[in-house]
């Protein structure tokens, strides 16, 4: 039962679900969609959430580094930040008056640090387990390791894991649905054998053997994650190609020459697409769980690298560090919830007559 | 109905192939050796460096011993075809690590996973049907608003984290000490303990694992009992028995309670599949020895058999539990046809 699954709908029909969506016109549809989503505040709350995470995650080296942005050193001006990111492309090196000092403690005539001056890793053991104080936000871990800078770092992993595992699953679950929507008959009847196998499998426990049994990498738990959660994606295109196969521009293009692949992607795809949307914003709340999950039982990504679920499970052994506990913890939690509540509102936006049920 | 469940019967049989072939390649496919893993660091850590040539051939061949006893020196579709026979008669050899019966651990570890699910089943049902009842009886009330809100939040809350927080407030670390941060029983537990005594202690010891696997259930149960329930009370009989002068409760309890319920029945199948793969974070935190506990240690400890088993145990009881959730949906319920439910 722990299993992450998708949400059940915070709406009323259960059982209708998006595959009862009818077919309107792409753009008309979309904009009506948006109009409707921006007048549910959750929602909208949600969305903003992520835009922030996103916001949070790409600007992490800036918002919690160990060097600073600006340093007056020996009369000279430097730029440590900037120069450390050139210098990990290989597109500059560093002063050689830099190279051996360390910035936290040098005495400059004036430093300019982030907010947060630590990096995710960087390890401080004369400073374990701090309770969260001016110097560390949110604490630090065994190691003396920062916990909001390792948030702040960990929010790409779980961000990145969470897109391109949907990005797989989408591009396996589309193309399975459609094969099996559209040509019926004996590839439906195949194809959804695949589904059967896959909806059968304790998909978690699959995960966590594969995870396991490689050297762990964060690349390797994205592909099997996306790999393993496709079913609900290939199954909503599924439904939808085999009611718009049915339509008559189908027909039409059929009557008119139009090759498969061209009416299978390019005209019915489109159409498709909508209810597949909602799967997709739930599908990333759910690989952000697995993930998060998995680095919480130790498997799956690299022992050095900081993440949600790694910081989370530091304190099952050090149950005294509360805060190592709740800050990851919410983390994690905020981000699946944005992503459901968008989920929920995409759902409601885009079948009007749900709404209608309540 | 016949000609219906033979072909699901059927079509059962190329699925179950596919989730063994599945199982069996991911699990045979992984790097990693077991045999040198079960050597542990004697032999295969001491295969480097400092061993003389005539150590490390009797090292090699204790390894290729091993990898006999075991059917591991065949080719792969040959350990796959043993397998699969034997499987068939539901043997699934013996785990690597101590050499006992994969059964006889399974049997062993089954009684804790299987009281973990049947109580946090019974407290979803328990705390989930009257909430949607409620939650449709007093549609768009502020309480409806409410419950679903505070469901669909409780939804929402990682299992990891909420388990970690129970770990940390709870259970005797530097905050309360309400609950024991693990085990089944507490250490001096004894068979000569009173009944009461005893069932006392054990429901100390389950009570937060099981709310934990339970409180994600509420928000899909209740909404499904809501819309489920919301449905039938449009029906005419239902207006029929108001018009008749019954009591609203009757009206609700009596008659659209028990035709709404129907439907529910099928969230059981759903549920099997966490009988195993479900409960590992659970046991793995709280130290309860289950199922899951065995399956995250098998996997740690590259033991084959068992974790075989288990994937492949669990994903029949999953198919046999579809199965069994269409026949009896339309045993309580005359009004659904066979083969429609397909799709």
């Amino acid at each position: 039962m722990a299993a992450p699954k998708s949400p059940p709908p915070i709406s009323a029909g259960a059982g209708v679900g998006p595959a009862a969506l009818e077919v309107e016109q792409a753009e008309g549809q979309w904009s009506s969609v948006w109009k409707r989503l921006k007048r549910n505040p959750p929602a909208l709350g949600g969305m903003y959430a992520i835009l922030l995470l996103l916001a949070i995650a790409a600007g992490a080296d800036f918002l919690a580094n160990n060097k600073p942005y600006y340093m007056l050193y020996q009369g000279r001006a430097y730029f440590p930040l900037i120069r450390s990111g050139l210098v990990r492309f290989g597109l500059a090196k560093w002063q050689p008056e830099l190279l051996n000092i360390d910035f936290k403690t040098v005495n400059a005539e004036r430093k300019i640090f982030p907010p947060i001056p630590h990096l995710a890793t960087d390890i401080d053991l004369t400073a374990p387990f701090e309770t969260p104080s001016s110097a560390h936000w949110f604490g630090t871990d065994k190691l003396g390791r920062d916990v909001l800078a390792g948030l702040i770092h960990g929010s790409r992993i779980s961000l990145s894991i969470g897109f391109v595992a949907v990005g797989i699953a989408l591009v396996v679950g589309v193309v399975l649905g459609a094969l099996a929507g559209y040509f019926g008959s004996w590839a439906d009847l195949v194809i959804s054998r695949f589904f059967e196998v896959m909806l059968t499998l304790p998909t978690f426990f699959l995960l966590i053997t594969i995870a396991a049994m490689f050297p762990p990498s964060i690349f390797l738990t994205m592909t099997i994650i996306g790999l393993t959660g496709w079913v609900g994606i290939a199954r909503f295109t599924r439904s939808e190609f085999l009611k718009i196969r049915s339509l008559d521009y189908v027909t039409a293009a059929l009557a008119l020459g139009v090759s498969t692949r061209k009416i299978m992607f390019r005209h019915i795809l489109p159409n498709a697409l909508a209810p597949v949307l909602v799967s997709v914003v739930l599908g990333v709340a759910s690989a952000i769980l697995l993930e998060s999950s998995l680095s919480f039982l130790g498997i799956g990504v690299p022992l050095e690298a900081v993440t949600w679920g790694s910081i989370l499970n530091e304190a099952r052994s050090a149950t005294f560090a509360w805060w190592l506990a709740v800050f990851p913890g919410a983390a994690i939690f905020v981000t699946v919830l944005s992503y459901y509540l968008v989920g929920e509102g995409l759902r409601d936006a885009l079948d009007p007559r749900l709404r209608g049920m309540r | 109905m016949a000609a219906y469940l033979v072909k699901r019967i059927l079509l059962m049989i190329p699925t179950f192939i596919g989730i063994t072939l599945i199982c069996f390649l991911v699990v045979h496919l992984a790097p990693g050796d077991p045999a040198e893993l079960m050597a542990g660091g004697g032999l295969a850590a001491s295969g480097g460096a400092g061993i003389s040539l005539q150590k490390r051939a009797a090292v090699d061949q204790a390894l290729a011993e091993w990898r006999a006893l075991y059917g591991l020196d065949k080719p792969l579709y040959v350990q796959y075809g043993v397998w699969l026979k034997n499987l068939a008669r539901l043997d699934f050899g013996t785990s690597f690590k101590d050499s006992r019966s994969v059964w006889a651990k399974i049997r062993e570890r089954l009684p804790v996973t299987l009281k973990l699910e049947f109580f946090s089943i019974i407290l979803v049902y328990i705390i989930a049907l009257p909430l949607g009842i409620y939650s449709a009886t007093h549609r768009d009330s502020l309480g409806d608003h409410v419950t679903t809100l505070a469901a669909f939040v409780l939804f929402a809350v990682p299992i990891i984290w909420a388990a970690t927080m129970a770990l940390v407030f709870v259970c005797g670390g530097d905050f309360l000490y309400l609950f024991p941060p693990g085990g089944l029983t507490s250490i001096d537990y004894a068979r000569e303990w009173p009944i009461g005594e005893r069932i006392k202690d054990q429901t100390w010891h389950l009570f937060l694992p099981v709310v934990l696997l339970s409180y994600a259930g509420f928000a899909g149960l209740s909404r499904y009992m809501r819309s489920s329930m919301l449905e039938v009370l449009r029906q005419d009989y239902v207006q029929v028995a108001r018009a008749k002068g019954l009591s609203e409760r009757v009206v609700t309890f009596k008659h659209a309670m028990r035709n709404s319920l129907i439907p529910q029945v099928t969230i059981l199948a759903e549920l099997l599949p966490g009988l195993i793969g479900g409960s590992v974070i659970i046991e793995t935190v709280f130290s309860l020895p289950g199922m899951g506990q065995l399956g995250y240690d098998a996997v740690l400890a590259r033991d084959y058999p068992i974790v075989l088993a288990l994937l492949t145990v669990s994903a029949l009881l999953t198919l046999i539990g579809i199965l069994l959730s269409d026949i009896l949906l339309a045993a309580v319920d005359p009004r659904i046809a066979f083969g429609r439910r397909s799709e």
